[in-house]
C-alpha cells in the first residue's frame, strides 16, 4: 500500500508505521510463525510470560524456535548460544545495509540504538522498501513505528498459540509452519530491485540445501558469504562491461 | 532461594544464551556501520550476503521440514513453493496472492498425500 512521503511530527510518521506494518502481508506471516512458536513453548513447558519476554529480546523467529526446542531437549547451554548466534549472522549485514537509510549527518548514535534492535527480516525487507521514498527525518520514527507493530503482533499471538497449544490438527499445523517459507520467499524476490539480490536469493536457495545435505560445518555462514559474493561478482562483472 | 532460583532460572537461561549471542551480530552491524552510506559497495556486498542466507533458510524450511510440516511429503511443499510463486507472478506481483495460491496447493496436497 502507497505510504504518504511527509508528515507533520515524529508521532504522524511512527503511526503511518505502525499502520503499515499492521496492514501488510507479514502480519499474517507472523501471525501464523508465532501462533507454531507458541504452541512450541507450551509444549516445552516453558511460561507464557518467558515467550513474551523472548519474542522482545531476542526478536528473530528462527533464534526462538532454535532456543526453544534446544531448551526443551535439555541440550548444553553453550551448544544452545553457539546455534543462536550462528542463526543470527544474517542480522549483522541486514544492520549495515539499514543503518545507513536511516542516518545522515549529526545522527545521534542513540536514535540508532531502537532500529538495530528491531532489525529482522520482516522490518528489513518493508524499510528497504518503503523508507527510500521517505524523506530523512521521518524515516527513524517510521521504522521504529513498523516495528512496534510487528513486534505488537509476534507478542499477541505468540499468546494466542500458547494458549491454542493443545487444539492444533497436524495438517493445519504444517500449513502454519509452511507461511514462513513461502511468504519469505516470494517477499524476497519481491525486493529484490537490483541483479545482485536476484542472483544472491537463486544461489542462497540452491547452496543452503546443498551444503547442508553434504553435511558442511556452519553451512548458512557459507551459504551466505559464498552465494553473496559471488552474486557482488556479478554485479561488478556486469558493471565493468556496461 | 532455591525456589526463588528455579523460577528465575529460564530468564536467565534466556538472557544468557537466546538474547546475548543473538543482539551480538545487530550491535556489530551498529559499530561497523559508521562512516557507510547506502549505496557504499560493503552495503551492496552485505545485502547480498543476508539475501543468501535467509534464501538458504527459506530453501532448508522447505526441503528439510521438521516437526508437522514434515508429515506433508516433500514433493507437495515443493510443488506449493513452485506454485506459490507462480501465482505472486501471475496475479498482479501481490505477495497475498502468492501465498493464498501455495497454502491451497500445498494444503490440497496434503490431504490428499499425506502420510
Amino acid at each position: 500500500m502507497p505510504v504518504p512521503s511527509t508528515f507533520n511530527s515524529s508521532a504522524e510518521a511512527f503511526f503511518a508505521g505502525l499502520k503499515s506494518a499492521v496492514t501488510s502481508v507479514f502480519v499474517l506471516v507472523l501471525t501464523g510463525t508465532y501462533i507454531g512458536i507458541g504452541a512450541l513453548t507450551h509444549d516445552f513447558g516453558l511460561p507464557s510470560w518467558w515467550l513474551a519476554l523472548s519474542t522482545m529480546l531476542v526478536w528473530a523467529a528462527p533464534a526462538q524456535v532454535i532456543l526453544i526446542s534446544a531448551l526443551g531437549a535439555g541440550a548444553a547451554l553453550f551448544e544452545i548460544a553457539l546455534a543462536v548466534t550462528l542463526s543470527a549472522i544474517r542480522l549483522f549485514p541486514m544492520v549495515v545495509a539499514l543503518l545507513p537509510l536511516l542516518r545522515k549527518k549529526g545522527t545521534r548514535l542513540r536514535d540508532l540504538l531502537l532500529p538495530t534492535h528491531f532489525t529482522s527480516v520482516s522490518m528489513w525487507v518493508e524499510s528497504l522498501r518503503i523508507l527510500p521514498a521517505l524523506s530523512h527525518e521521518w524515516r527513524t520514527p517510521f521504522c521504529n513505528g513498523l516495528s512496534v507493530g510487528y513486534m505488537g503482533t509476534a507478542v499477541t499471538f505468540g499468546f494466542v498459540g500458547y494458549y491454542l497449544a493443545a487444539g492444533l490438527p497436524p495438517l493445519l499445523a504444517g500449513t502454519l509452519l509452511f507461511l514462513t517459507p513461502l511468504s519469505f520467499l516470494i517477499s524476497t524476490a519481491r525486493n529484490a530491485h537490483m541483479l545482485v539480490d536476484r542472483v544472491a536469493l537463486v544461489l542462497g536457495l540452491v547452496l543452503g540445501p546443498v551444503l547442508t545435505t553434504m553435511h558442511v560445518d556452519l553451512d548458512l555462514m557459507w551459504t551466505g558469504v559464498v552465494g553473496g559474493t559471488l552474486a557482488y561478482v556479478a554485479h561488478r562483472l556486469r558493471g565493468a562491461a556496461t | 532461594m532455591n525456589a526463588v532460583l528455579n523460577e528465575l532460572w529460564p530468564y536467565l537461561v534466556l538472557l544468557l544464551v537466546g538474547f546475548l549471542p543473538n543482539e551480538f551480530w545487530r550491535v556489530l552491524g551498529l559499530v561497523l556501520v559508521r562512516g557507510l552510506n547506502e549505496d557504499s559497495e560493503i552495503v551492496i556486498w552485505s545485502r547480498a550476503v543476508a539475501t543468501a542466507i535467509l534464501a538458504g533458510v527459506i530453501a532448508k524450511l522447505i526441503l528439510h521440514s521438521t516437526g508437522a510440516l514434515a508429515a506433508i511429503p516433500l514433493p507437495v511443499r515443493v510443488a506449493a513453493a513452485f506454485c506459490g510463486f507462480l501465482g505472486y507472478l501471475l496475479v498482479r506481483r501481490s505477495v497475498f496472492a502468492g501465498v493464498a495460491v501455495g497454502e491451497g496447493v500445498l494444503l490440497a496436497g496434503g490431504l490428499i498425500f499425506a502420510h
